[in-house]
């Protein structure tokens, strides 16, 4: 029952914390009666302790946190008022709940902790205000905590023996034989004595002595029985959290500082000089790298025990659920994880609950018996997407507006005039549910929203995709750590500014000629038709009320997206795309809300980080974000599933000879220029040094036997190489490319089966021809070793195009 | 904020520095550091007495024009500012003033309120003077003057 166990303790040190935070809120709520916002807060706290101790089978916590919860949910709805008589009755309840769990954790149990009195005083204070208060005080059995001897015992003497592994690994637990038999047999005993050659020729007496302190001081620790309970044996330490982001903090420093050194060092001629700045460079990429691995954990931490959560769920609502995961190991920082943790579980029992129907309503829908729930997991340009996938009935959006229109969320006017994708999005808002009754499970109206603002806290995104009748996704975008995160730098009237990657979705660059009919007007609002469809632009020059420095006529839009909707920023140019360390920022930039940090950049120069939800909100009038939300409304519907729509996005590139070829963008891990100069030779092959690693170089144009006379010659003359990088764990190729022209859907595309040797086929995009590339051809052209590692040789075929 | 600042209460260390022919004084423990002109980067729709920012060994730090802040008249372009470093509530902010001055013993005695003639901007950043030898000291208050 580890498993379990598992559960149980997470549930026990999160709640302890939720517990304290809840009494300082309803001290707070006394001063501030009103708040809404505190309210929600609390009744966010008791529902998630409801929800779990549902799970877990505690009964009588689950019991008092259910009338804890009806009590908050009228409170926060304003039908009843909070009293100094309901503020006791809900710290009555908070400290019931406390003994619980203090039986809990000492017992297992629940004990015999009586909740009978605090579920009385609610119900009491709920009606009108009635009798006296009274005191709860109820016993808390105490108990001796279960110490596993022997697990303690193991866990002492691996601690004790940290030397000599040779021995270890002959012998793997020699000291709990030595405790329970001290005698001097000849067990190649872990010498204490941290000479690193001299395990292997130990003489026995020695072993013999050595053995005897380790076994002493096993024993004593199992004697006083307070070893700590999950020690464990093996190699790991645990380390808090706030030291690793200390470390992380100073490693972001220490490579700012290394950008500087290794400038001004290449512009010297002392070559010892150069040699430690080449050698400073190496140390702090990689320590830099170490330090992130130190936080990075495997979603799987997180996905284990959705399994469970799903198939009691299903039992409860007498659904039969199955549970597919993807991309398990994807890893991503602890603090993250830990964060996304309430959200999927939330997500997931949404899914079940609402989301899947009943066998035999799914069988008369022409669907399989079981549902499907999914989840998936995969990086993506320095982001972790995160889906929750339900085959179920999907959200219908008039039921959701007419919902909304009940709880007074939005007039019917509003409703009248809002694209479907925006009514699915009024599921995040506070207070919104759409279960027709308030059942154990969920459906308070309490998820979504608690979703939304956890994942946004930690500068991620939720978008939610829905047919009725087909099942609804989920998507959540992560980025991979809080403290460094990918950015593109851009330039306005001459300042540099950052914008976050995960906001966004291609760049566009116009020249004079073009930008002129290109750029539309509509109503004095400026439009782009990106691929057919009206993209509202932004000058971010306007936006900060001075004017572009851009007088070229040359139009580069950066498109972004924020809360489902689509825009172009345009900006003066686009300078690089780099790791930033995110600073915060005063109180008096805060304030203005158009940041959400800033950065220092390679140079040492500022560079504020732009909000690009604040901006969307900001710059965006009501119309134009409608009119763009029709859109791709439409273009939502007529396709499906998000998950499909992103596969098919394709980069194109030029290769020489006036041919083009299609590249599946999720293959694409960064697009780089190179100098031609660092190309290097190894054998017959081309490589490159990138980013502390030694890069192969597959041109495409002769691989594919493109006309050399255009695109090879060029190349020589050419100082910089264009280069699509393309990475499958930890190993990398450079692809070089002529010129990367765009990136396009390919949902539109005529396809043909016309190809070649190192082809898929080919499509039309935006009436030019255009070769689909066979990507893992291609790589094994520049590294026959890549897949070699890749045991599961078919799955490999995702790296292919789906056409 | 220190006592020992408070008036009528003994004596205090200001940090003194110009600006625009006056002298004034912080308290020495809010004083982080002094630096000489940094580049400073402009932030678009800030307060107008937000200077810009600072990259300071790192980290970033708002700059305040005092000038600004005070109802002075903007300094000249090719006046050099210098960037005094205060620490409030955990939150390195700067100052940009035209120089820097000695750190000066005050007495609670010397003293006096803000005078009547006191524009109404500079008024409230101001909490007092100083009567020193043939010249006033004015103490600024750091926590308003910072709150731009």
């Amino acid at each position: 029952m580890d498993g379990l166990d598992d559960i149980v303790e997470d549930f026990l040190v999160e709640s302890h914390e939720n517990l304290d935070q809840l009494d300082r809120d309803l001290v707070a709520l006394e001063q501030e009666p009103n708040s809404r916002e505190r309210l929600s807060s609390i009744f966010r706290t008791i529902h998630t302790i409801k929800g779990t101790s549902g799970f877990l089978a505690f009964g009588k916590l689950e019991k008092v946190a259910h009338v804890g919860e009806n009590m908050l949910s009228r409170l926060r709805d304003g039908a009843l008022q909070l009293t100094p008589r309901r503020t006791d009755a809900l710290l009555t309840m908070v400290d019931t709940v406390r003994e619980l769990l203090q039986s809990i954790e000492t017992t297992g149990g629940e004990g015999a902790v009586d909740v009978e009195l605090a579920v009385e005083l609610i119900s009491a204070a709920l009606e009108e205000p009635a009798d006296g208060a009274e005191e709860t005080s109820a016993e808390v059995p105490a108990e001796e905590p279960a110490v596993e001897a022997v697990e303690a015992v193991a866990a002492v003497a691996a601690v004790e023996v940290p030397e000599a592994p040779q021995a270890a690994a002959e012998e793997p637990a020699p000291a709990p034989v030595a405790a329970a038999a001290p005698a001097p047999v000849a067990v190649p005993a872990p010498a204490p004595v941290p000479v690193p050659a001299a395990a292997p020729a130990a003489p026995a007496p020695v072993a013999a002595k050595a053995a005897a302190p380790v076994a002493t001081k096993a024993a004593g620790a199992a004697e006083e029985g307070e070893a700590p309970r999950r020690a464990v044996a093996d190699s790991t330490i645990r380390v808090d959290v706030d030291l690793l982001d200390a470390l992380m903090q100073l490693v972001g420093e220490l490579v700012l500082t290394r950008n500087q050194i290794v400038q001004y060092v290449s512009r010297q001629a002392d070559t010892d000089l150069v040699r430690a700045g080449q050698r400073l460079n190496l140390i702090a990429s990689e320590l830099q790298e170490g330090v992130m691995k130190t936080r990075m954990q495997p979603i799987d931490h997180i996905w284990s025990k959705l399994p469970r959560v799903v198939r009691d769920l299903g039992m409860q609502c007498s659904k039969t659920v199955r549970l597919a995961m993807e991309g398990n190991e994807t890893e991503l920082d602890k603090t993250l994880l830990e964060a996304v943790k309430d959200p999927l579980t939330h997500l997931v029992r949404n899914s079940v609950d609402h989301g899947i129907e009943t066998p035999d309503a799914r069988r008369a829908a022409g669907k399989p018996g079981e549902g499907v729930l999914s989840l998936r997991a995969r990086h993506e340009s320095g982001q972790v997407v995160v889906e929750v996938i339900d085959d179920g009935a999907g959200i219908d959006p008039v039921k959701i507006g007419e919902s909304a229109l009940r709880k007074g969320l939005v007039t019917s006017d509003q409703l009248a005039r809002m694209a479907t994708a925006d009514i699915l999005q009024l599921i995040f808002a506070p207070g919104f549910s759409t279960a027709a009754a308030v059942t154990n499970v969920s459906g308070r109206g309490v998820g979504m929203d608690v979703v939304k603002t956890n994942i946004e806290a930690i500068g991620g995104t939720i978008e939610i995709e829905s047919e009725p009748g087909r099942g609804t996704c989920t998507r959540l975008r992560i980025p991979l750590t809080l403290a460094i995160v990918p950015a593109l730098t851009i330039e306005c009237a001459g300042d540099r500014y950052a914008i976050p990657q995960v906001s966004l979705q291609e760049l566009v660059s116009l020249d004079a000629e073009k930008a002129a009919t290109a750029v539309e007007e509509i109503g004095g609002a400026q439009v782009y038709r990106l691929r057919g469809e009206l993209l509202p632009l932004v000058q971010l020059a306007d936006v900060f009320g001075t004017s572009s420095e851009r007088h070229d006529g040359h139009v580069v839009i950066a498109v972004l997206r924020s809360e489902g909707r689509r825009f172009g920023l345009v900006v003066d140019r686009v300078i690089n795309t780099e790791e930033i360390v995110v600073k915060a920022v005063g109180a008096q930039l805060k304030s203005i809300g158009l940041y959400s940090g800033a950065t220092v950049l390679g140079d040492g120069t500022v560079a504020l980080i732009l909000d690009v939800q604040a901006l969307a909100r900001r710059a965006l009038r009501a119309e134009t974000m409608e009119r763009a939300d029709q859109r791709s409304a439409a273009a939502a519907a007529a396709s499906t599933t998000a998950a499909s729509a992103d596969r098919s996005r394709m980069l194109l590139a030029a290769i020489g000879g006036g041919r083009r070829v299609a590249i599946p963008l999720d293959t694409v891990t960064r697009l780089e220029q190179i100098k031609t100069a660092t190309v290097e030779r190894v054998g017959s092959r081309e490589v490159v040094q990138y980013r502390g690693a030694i890069l192969p170089i597959v041109r495409l144009d002769q691989h594919l036997g493109a006309s050399s006379s255009y695109g090879y010659g060029e190349e020589t003359v050419k100082d910089t190489l264009e280069v699509i990088v393309y990475a499958d764990r930890d190993r990398s190729v450079a692809i070089v490319v002529e010129e990367i022209l765009d990136i396009i859907d390919d949902s539109e595309a005529k396809h043909s089966d016309i190809d070649d040797m190192g082809l898929l086929g080919s499509a039309v995009f935006g009436d030019k021809v255009t070769e689909l590339l066979d990507v893992r051809a291609a790589i094994l052209a520049a590294d026959p070793g890549f897949y070699a590692f890749d045991t599961t040789a078919p799955a490999a075929s995702d790296d292919l195009m789906a056409v | 904020m220190s006592t020992l600042t408070t008036p009528g209460t003994g004596t205090a260390q200001l940090a003194t520095f110009w600006l625009d022919g006056d002298l004034y004084g912080v308290e020495v423990e809010h004083v982080q550091e002094v630096l000489r002109a940094q580049k400073l980067t402009r932030v678009p729709l800030a307060p107008p007495a937000v200077a810009g920012l600072i990259n300071l060994r790192g980290q970033v730090v708002t700059a305040i024009e005092l000038r600004e802040r005070l109802g002075r008249p903007a300094r000249g372009d090719d006046a050099e500012s210098v960037v005094i470093v205060v620490r409030m509530h955990g939150e390195a902010v700067s100052f940009l003033v035209d120089g820097i001055a000695d750190v000066v013993h005050v007495e609670a005695a010397d003293f006096e309120q803000p005078p009547d003639t006191l524009d109404g901007r500079a008024r409230d950043l101001i909490r007092g003077a100083y009567k020193l030898d043939g010249r006033l000291l004015l103490a600024l208050d750091v926590a308003r003057a910072v709150a731009a």
